[in-house]
């Protein structure tokens, strides 16, 4: 079953392309990368998908249902969640806190049961702070829980992020480079945590430059040049595709990219 | 048809004064993200120093330029004291100094002069020029005419000189100005002075028309903040013509509604155009980047 | 916890009272508090900024007034019109004004707080105009409300009412939302919160604090004019949140402390009353530019270090 279908879809910013005819289809439980060099269009991709940009052409259908020019809320509702390749912590809320916010479409108290703070509220409260908690666990931060957010690592901040989306417990999960900045620890951190929520059934959009990570993890690789679809396929075929080698990192020469692609 | 010729008229003079307070709203805007709420309170001080100067006997043309250069050295000195210190304040607290800055302006005013209300002698006299039926004052040609050479000579600096396009990469970018080695604090030191002048200069020309006293700053900020507003903040052809309009929608809302209402209908306007147009005017639509 | 020491405190100062005058300031602080603190949930916890929160405040003012006097209405029934009234209106117009962003939205407010103020100038049959209009004492169970000392446990049971329930929302979903999208609104959305619909939520409850504050302040001093819906209060109500510390529930009522007090201590100063008032706000927002509690709490707690 196709989670995510995306078809030709184009958005430009006064007259440049940023994202042009670009279709992809996403199956339920798997990883679906998206690579391509700086500016390739994967984070405007991402943008899209996540209802965040109206495309000017082209259509989106996620489970099932058409989806196209959803505000994003509502697409999260629906079950689909991401993270942001620049961070978007709530920097004056705790690790914990931060969390909690991303339990909101699961919360389901009045606006004056909350000022009233009902037991309704209490209860509520109790119950979105252990999904926060069991979130933070699965990424590693458990033990930050309390902590002012600011003071986390980069690198935590990024797994911060996936427990956010985690807590809203989707269907299909875009993480935006969640290994830019990180040392190898952390990458391989974030590479089991990916994996264990394909255990889960969640699948897994990723934009990622860590292709090691990325042809490790993929079922799919789509590759990106300026806004179009260059490639894709499975790591193999995408590893030894010509095209993608040259297109994708012409300046570093093939030798490079060989070893890039590992 | 005179009577129309006689609304375009006096708005075409009130509005050319909230253009010029519009503009020195967004010259400062331009070179530092500021809104400097104790623009009025230059208006303000053009006018009541001038007023003052005269009283103690010095002849007109002399006062007023001593009130143009003592509002700019008040201009600085306020970006110097208060602006410069609160560098990295957040906006709400930025715009919170400047309003403190306007009433204390206002609070020195009624100190060194005092609470009454006064006003100058035309430049062309008082007697009123007939034209298609409808009475012009000599006055609202002095200040139309001024207001079109402020504009201009302004337009000329920023255009045609080193340090005009010193203010321009400063609006555009300000870290990229500081790494090409503009100074960018002078610019913004150069944005209050000039604004200050540009509004002590409005002071000085409108007071004959409208009076002036202690107090007259505050509603001149509101109007000129909205007509800045209203053409699209930072754009100076903007906070012209959203002058100019302001100032038309007052005289034909006071002529054929009420006078009361007056300033009632101008914000109306300015909220159905800021809720239809959202960036004003002139500005450009922004998307959000993540 | 907080609540229980701010209670204790407003039970125990009148110990400390000389004279029925500090009741009086007393009340104006619990007032404005309230109006402050609802200020503080829109502008300090999610972030719109308002410039015009007093024509809510004049709305609530007024309500208590033209009720009782032109129609005939028992106070206390006017005061929860009046509050009924202002959340009315904030949701009507709230949605498309909070849509806006920073400059804009702070130049809609300000419309928005002056037109308020201006109808208000001008139906002067209903209002009485520039001169204002006096109002009727508040009768509650037949027993009329008079003198400060009464005042002072009445506006003050209220702010602590008032400031308890905004901790209560704080500590909420609604809360969480609240402050997520002060951070990052990108973020709240794809997180599923309806960013418009919150703010808009937040908006309303903002309004009916200050109509509620407004509603008072006309009942205590028994008088009203249009200057309690102008600019300058609300730039004055702004003033108290950012002094106090925006986003924080506890600087509310510092900052009102601050600029209900410092006034009365000025008038000494007669003429330059104004002068130092101006003065003051900018030494305190440059020097102190995250607001009072804030600033402290970080000197603390750089102390305690
Ligand atoms: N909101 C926007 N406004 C203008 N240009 C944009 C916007 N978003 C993306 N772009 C442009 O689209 C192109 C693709 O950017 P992006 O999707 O961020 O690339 P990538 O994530 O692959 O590095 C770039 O040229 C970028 O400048
Ligand atoms: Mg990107």
């Amino acid at each position: 079953m196709m989670i995510l279908e995306a078809e030709r879809l184009s958005v430009s910013f006064g007259g440049v392309r940023a994202v042009d005819e670009v279709s992809i289809a996403v199956e339920a439980g798997q990883v679906f990368s998206i690579i391509g060099p700086n500016g390739s269009g994967k984070t405007t991709l991402f943008n899209l998908v996540s209802g965040i940009y109206t495309p000017n052409h082209g259509s989106i259908r996620f489970a099932g249902e058409t989806v196209t020019g959803l505000e994003p809320d509502r697409l999260a509702r629906r079950g689909l969640s991401r993270t942001f390749q620049n961070l978007q912590i709530f920097l004056r809320m705790s690790v914990l806190e931060n969390v909690m916010v991303g339990h909101h479409r699961h919360e389901d108290t009045g606006i004056l049961a909350d000022l009233m703070h009902w037991p309704s509220v209490r209860r509520q409260n109790a119950a979105t702070r252990e999904v926060a908690l069991a979130a933070l666990a699965r990424v590693g931060l458990a033990d930050d829980a309390g902590q002012a957010s600011g003071s986390l690592s980069y690198g935590a901040l990024k797994r911060l992020e996936i427990a956010r989306a985690l807590a809203s417990d989707p269907k299909l999960l875009l993480l935006d480079e969640p290994a830019a900045g990180c040392n190898p620890v952390e990458t391989q951190e974030i590479d089991r945590v990916i994996r264990s929520l394909v255990r889960d059934g969640i699948t897994v959009m990723l934009v990622e430059h860590d292709m090691r990570l990325v042809m490790n993890i993929s079922d799919r690789v789509h590759v990106l040049a300026r806004g179009r679809t260059l490639a894709e396929g499975t790591p193999e075929e995408v590893r030894s595709n010509a095209a993608v080698i040259e297109a994708y990192l012409g300046d570093h020469g093939a030798k490079e990219a060989v070893r890039a692609f590992g | 048809m005179a009577e129309l010729l006689q609304f375009i008229s006096s708005g075409l003079t009130v509005g050319a004064i909230y253009a010029l307070v519009a503009l020195g709203f967004t010259l400062i805007y331009k070179a530092s993200d500021i809104i400097n709420f104790a623009q009025g309170e230059f208006v303000m001080l053009g006018g009541m120093t001038t007023v003052f100067v005269t009283l103690a006997g010095v002849p007109l043309p002399l006062a007023a330029l001593i009130a143009v250069v003592s509002t700019t050295a008040i201009g600085v000195a306020l970006h110097r004291f208060a602006i410069e210190p609160a560098r990295g304040a957040s906006p709400v607290a930025l715009i919170m100094i400047t309003i403190g800055a306007s009433i204390f302006l206002r609070g020195v005013a009624q100190i060194v002069f005092d609470r009454r209300f006064h006003s100058l002698p035309p430049v062309f006299g008082a007697d009123p020029i007939q034209f298609g039926g409808a009475a012009i004052l000599p006055q609202s040609l002095v200040v139309l005419a001024s207001a079109t050479v402020i504009v201009t000579v302004l337009w000329l600096f920023i255009e045609r000189t080193l340090l005009g396009k010193a203010v321009i990469a400063t609006a555009a970018n300000r870290l990229a100005a500081r790494l090409i080695g503009i100074d960018t604090r002078r610019v913004v030191a150069l944005s209050f002075a000039v604004s200050a002048a540009i509004g002590a200069i409005a002071g000085i020309l409108i007071t004959p028309i409208a009076l002036t006293s202690y107090d007259a700053g505050t509603l001149l900020a509101l109007k000129g903040f909205a007509a800045a507003m209203l053409g699209g903040i930072g754009s100076a052809p903007g906070a012209v013509v959203g002058g100019l309009l302001i100032g038309m929608m007052e005289a034909f809302a006071a002529g054929y509604i009420s006078s009361n209402y007056k300033d009632a209908v101008a914000f109306l306007i300015i909220l159905a155009v800021l809720l239809s147009i959202p960036q004003g005017l002139f500005g450009r639509a922004k998307v959000e980047r993540v | 916890m907080p609540a229980i020491v701010i209670a204790a405190l407003i039970a125990i100062l009148p110990l400390l009272f000389p004279s029925a005058y500090y009741y009086r300031i007393g009340v104006l602080v619990f007032v404005f508090a309230l109006a402050v603190v609802g200020l503080n949930l829109l502008m300090g916890f999610a972030g719109p900024v308002s410039l015009g929160p007093a024509g809510f405040l004049g709305i609530g003012a007024y309500s208590v007034a033209i009720g009782p006097v032109h129609l005939g209405m028992p106070s206390w029934l006017c005061l929860l019109g009046g509050a009924l009234l202002s959340g009315a209106i904030a949701f009507l117009v709230g949605r498309p004004i909070l849509k806006l962003k920073g400059h804009y939205l702070a130049v809609a407010t300000l419309g928005l707080g002056l037109l308020l103020a201006i109808v208000l100038t001008n139906e002067a049959r209903w209002t009485g105009g520039p001169d204002g209009m006096s109002v009727p004492r508040l009768v509650l169970f037949g027993w009329s409300v008079r003198g400060a000392t009464t005042w002072y446990w009445i506006a003050g049971a209220t702010f602590v009412a008032g400031f308890v329930l905004a901790l209560n929302l704080m500590d909420s979903p609604t809360g969480r939302a609240l402050q997520a999208i002060h951070d990052s609104e990108i973020a709240a959305r794809v997180l599923g919160i309806d960013v418009a619909r919150k703010k808009l939520a937040i908006f309303v409850i903002s309004a009916i604090y200050a109509s509620v504050a407004g509603s008072f302040l006309a009942l205590f001093n028994g008088y009203i004019t249009p200057d309690a819906a102008g600019f300058l209060r609300s730039i004055e109500l702004v003033a108290m949140v950012v002094l106090g510390g925006m986003g924080s529930i506890v600087g509310s009522l510092v900052g009102a402390i601050v600029l209900v007090v410092l006034p009365q201590v000025l008038t000494v100063f007669h003429d330059y009353e104004q002068a130092l008032l101006g003065l003051i706000v900018m030494v305190f927002m440059i020097f102190l530019r995250r607001g009072i509690v804030p600033s402290l709490a970080v000197a603390l707690a750089g102390w305690r270090k």
